[in-house]
């Protein structure tokens, strides 16, 4: 083995080039191997938008669907209920859901769509980790309770806006999904792509 | 001695046609992925015919809209219909991203047909194309079957000829010649009896396109993967370009 | 190295060996220079074992070893899990692709004499390896619950059943969990693939590389490097595995790739006929239907030889035994190839003629009986089968004689010539009682079983030993 005729910085240059081509070949193979641990077809048609029928909802009531495997709550909300929301503000986390999920339409103190305020289309799951808060729509005025949500694993609380009150563990307000109104009646969680219908 | 190894070799080879029953003959199918019509048109035989006692149980509405360059309505509204949803009692339509089962279940199937109903989703791989369009363009009269009719290239099949519409009914004409050895055999041919929507040439064509959908359902993703191996392949033929480099500059040390 | 690297390098050192082992295995294991082609398949099957548990590990999180459900979720992996077909192909090409990587590998080791003296053990666990990867593709190939997983199986397990002495059936059943192959197989036979097997290999693979790093590696001239040190201990015709043989592999890796990704991406159920298919056979696009047998059965293409001779062995007393036995002797017998092998030499380099014809016939009947088990069995390709098995056992029954460079039939070894000749005509015997096969087919196995004999045992022993050519003291060429 003679040293005497070695390009030093030749074999540096060719092993930096083959590792870099080594890399890339790695990187290609990695990533479908990673992607294949992402949601199948299989879990994305089980997470299709869900059309809810509130024909029969009454004010003050609650309806839970489920939606990618989540529970979804439509609650019609009185209008006591909306006129409350506005005394909250002092006591909430985030009271504009500036730090929350949320479309763009429903980033207003009642967090619903404009047109149709009454109604609140909410994922029942506790930002905090992940259990599923308590209807709790009774106004308890001596408590200071203007109805809401009430978290049993660690006690964390919502308006009936889904907004979080300050203190609480949670970190964020509850996320609004994608949600439209077919007709008066029907709404369609997780597509909007009809627009401010 | 020599035509003696030829036929030391000739029985070396694999008796194919013996495989898959039936002695007839397989037409070859004209089997092209990247024809979009063609598999449209398949497709929509597919829904039509098959799909109400045949499932599809792997597959998606959504991915053959997808693959096949048809919108979500367009699949909704023309291939997807009630007698396919299997949820009827619950009162719930199909969506677009369910699979392609059917309603009749398995013990139905036995009681219609006497037999189970198979699941057609890879059904091209296992058969093969050719062997399909030839089962599918090979039936004809026979009164001696509960529903009239039998298959040259799957004899007393269960099935019946779903698409007698479209084809109308030929019956089965046996001729017996001898072949270059002297042996006796049976060639069998076809008559019309009667006519059907189409002519012999459009059936044709239409059984040819549900093969190259059935297919194309068989491994959805095979144009795909054959595109991305080209790639694969660029990056490799380069990659070994350097690798090559490389080994000959160090090994220029080894005398 | 910055002198904080270096310094983090001490850290391990001092509490683990890591430079230690980067030269003893890489840097400072000296292999010889003169390594060819052949050399490149034992990293290449170290590349294939990663690839195998990679993508298992990834098929793992998706499929569900439940009879009901398990032709479904391999479906579901093909058509709904994104990427799922890179993932699934990637399995079923690197199944076959461990088989034939292997078996040139164990070629190698035939031809250069890699299972001589001082590498008894390596060739041993190598063939343990075999073993395992044989318990592994059998246990894996059932979990698609196609109609070949469930007849494949139900075939083999039931080759058990053929023991004797009332163990058979009750062993067969144990293997099974049931009297027909089902769930409870099924699941068993998931944890054997993706656990208790690949433990075995992946300890036999540690095993194999630590023998070889001990002994060192053997090279296309049978020379021991070792042999002839320079000054500095270091071998002469030794160099560095790090970084020349590094190199050389990682071109042998690409070009490996190229092949492997071009199965993977344009043929990977390995088509080569309108209905077969090598590496996923069509039928086991049905899913499994124990009331139905598909018309032609055959285990996948790297069990057919094997298959084939069980086939090829007639069933005696209505007992399916000896074909079972003659299949496991196949195995076996690469246990005792070390001590077989009574040459000189080591590298068919320098041997004679004999080592040539008996490597090339045995090639040739491995590789047919490999396609006589994938097609349909007829008597005319049963009686060529027969013969190609008495190739195959020949080549290492017969190694003691024609390997010698004396003649020596005496002692122990006359008798075994006379039993072996015994065998051989009452095989020829055999054939000739047999009406179903034309007379020529019967006059050229018998003059090719008759020829071979004499030549590689009869001669050998008796008449003329094998030449040996002078092995040089260094390598030859690089």
């Amino acid at each position: 083995m003679s040293n005497d005729a070695v390009d030093t910085s030749k074999r540096r240059f060719l092993v930096a080039l083959t590792s870099a081509a080594g890399a890339v070949g790695a990187v290609g193979v990695a990533v479908p191997f990673i992607s294949s641990m992402n949601p199948s077809a299989r879990a994305e048609a089980a997470g299709a938008p869900v059309e809810v029928d509130i024909s029969k909802l009454q004010p003050g009531e609650r309806l839970i669907v489920e939606f990618r495997k989540k529970p979804v709550w439509v609650v019609y909300r009185t209008e006591q209920n909306l006129a409350d929301l506005g005394k909250l503000d002092g006591r909430l986390q985030d009271p504009k859901s500036e730090g929350s999920i949320q479309p763009e339409y429903a980033q207003n103190k009642a967090r619903s769509r404009e047109d149709r305020k009454n109604i609140l289309v909410v994922e029942g799951i506790c930002t905090h980790l992940g259990c599923s808060p308590q209807y709790r729509p009774d106004v308890e005025p001596d408590a200071g309770w203007l109805g809401g949500f009430y978290c049993p694993c660690h006690g964390s609380r919502f308006d009936l806006a889904g907004r979080v009150y300050a203190g609480a563990p949670a970190p964020t307000n509850l996320p609004i999904p994608k949600y439209q109104f077919i007709n008066d009646t029907t709404i369609l969680v997780g597509d909007d792509s009809a627009g401010a219908a | 001695m020599k035509n003696k190894l030829i036929a030391l070799l000739l029985l070396c080879t694999p008796a194919m046609s013996m495989a898959a029953g039936g002695g007839y003959p397989n037409e070859s199918a004209d089997i092209n992925l990247e024809n979009e019509q063609s598999l449209r048109r398949g497709a929509k035989l597919f829904v039509n015919y098959c799909l109400s006692c045949h499932s599809a149980a792997y597959m998606r509405y959504s991915r053959m809209g997808k693959d096949l360059g048809l919108t979500d309505e367009q699949v909704e509204n023309n291939m997807m219909f009630v007698s396919n949803f299997d949820k009827l009692d619950s009162g719930e339509p199909k969506k677009i991203g369910d699979l392609m089962t059917v309603a009749m279940t398995k013990k139905d199937a036995k009681v219609f047909f006497g037999t189970e109903v198979p699941d057609l989703t890879v059904v091209a791989r296992a058969r093969g194309a050719d062997w399909l369009y030839t089962y599918l363009t090979t039936f004809y009269v026979d009164e001696s079957r509960p529903f009239g009719v039998n298959n040259a290239k799957f004899p007393s099949v269960g099935m019946p000829h779903v698409m007698w519409e479209l084809e109308g009914m030929k019956k089965k004409v046996v001729t017996k010649e001898k072949d270059s050895n002297g042996h006796e055999v049976e060639h069998i041919s076809f008559e019309k009896v009667t006519e059907g929507s189409m002519t012999d040439a459009e059936f044709k064509q239409a059984m040819n396109d549900l093969v190259n959908f059935l297919v194309y359902m068989g491994e959805p993703i095979k144009l795909e993967r054959q595109r991305i191996g080209i790639y694969v392949m660029f990056f490799l033929i380069l990659f070994f370009f350097l690798a090559y480099l490389l080994k000959k500059e160090y090994w220029k040390d080894i005398h | 190295m910055t002198s904080k690297a270096m310094a983090l390098l001490g850290w391990v050192d001092d509490r683990f060996p890591l430079t230690k082992l980067w030269k003893e295995h890489l840097s400072e294991y000296y292999a010889p220079k003169n390594f060819n082609f052949w050399y490149f398949f034992g990293s290449l099957a170290l590349l294939v074992l990663v690839i195998q548990i990679v993508s298992g590990i990834f098929l793992t999180i998706h499929y569900k070893p439940d009879a009901e459900l398990a032709f479904a979720s391999v479906e579901y992996i093909m058509r709904d899990v994104p990427w799922g077909w890179f993932v699934r192909y990637m399995h079923s090409t690197g199944a076959s692709a461990f088989f034939i990587v292997v078996y040139l590998h164990m070629y190698r080791g035939l031809i250069y004499g890699s299972y001589r003296k001082p590498r008894e053990l390596i060739w041993i666990f190598g063939v343990f390896i075999y073993l395992a990867l044989m318990a592994e593709a059998f246990f894996g190939y059932l979990l698609p619950w196609g109609q070949m997983s469930y007849w494949g199986a139900q075939v083999i397990v039931n080759l058990f059943a053929a023991i004797p002495f009332g163990i058979g059936e009750p062993l067969s059943e144990w293997i099974r969990g049931d009297y027909v192959i089902s769930d409870a197989t099924l699941n068993r036979f998931f944890a054997f693939h993706v656990i208790a097997v690949p433990l075995v290999l992946i300890m036999l693979v540690a095993a194999h590389i630590m023998a070889l790093h001990e002994v060192g590696s053997n090279n296309p001239d049978g020379v021991e490097i070792k042999k002839n040190k320079g000054a500095d201990g270091i071998p002469l015709d030794g160099i560095p595995f790090h970084p020349y043989y590094t190199v050389k592999d990682i071109l042998g890796v690409v070009v490996f790739m190229i092949g492997f990704f071009a199965v993977m991406f344009f043929n990977p159920t390995m088509q080569v006929t309108d209905t077969l298919s090598l590496f996923i056979e069509s039928p086991n696009f049905e899913p499994a239907n124990p009331l139905k047998t598909p018309e032609h059965i055959a285990p996948v293409w790297y069990f057919t030889p094997f298959y084939a001779m069980l086939r090829a062995v007639p069933p005696m007393l209505g007992s399916q035994f000896p074909g079972v036995l003659v299949m496991g002797a196949a195995i076996v017998v690469l246990f005792f190839l070390p001590w077989l092998d009574k040459s000189p030499v080591k590298s068919f380099r320098y041997k004679g003629t004999y080592i040539r014809v008996a490597l090339a016939t045995f090639v040739i009947s491995f590789i047919l009986l490999g396609y006589f088990g994938v097609i349909s069995a007829t008597a005319e390709r049963t009686m060529i089968a027969q013969c190609a098995t008495v190739i195959y056992f020949g080549y290492f029954l017969y190694m003691p004689f024609y390997s010698r460079h004396e003649i020596t039939a005496t002692g122990w070894r006359a008798p075994l010539v006379a039993l072996y000749s015994i065998l051989t005509i009452g095989l020829i015997a055999y054939w000739w009682m047999n009406d179903e096969v034309s007379a020529t087919l019967k006059l050229i196995v018998s003059v090719v079983t008759l020829v071979y004999t004499i030549y590689l045992l009869i001669i050998p022993a008796y008449v003329k030993a094998d030449t040996v050519k002078q092995v040089p003291d260094r390598v030859t060429s690089k």
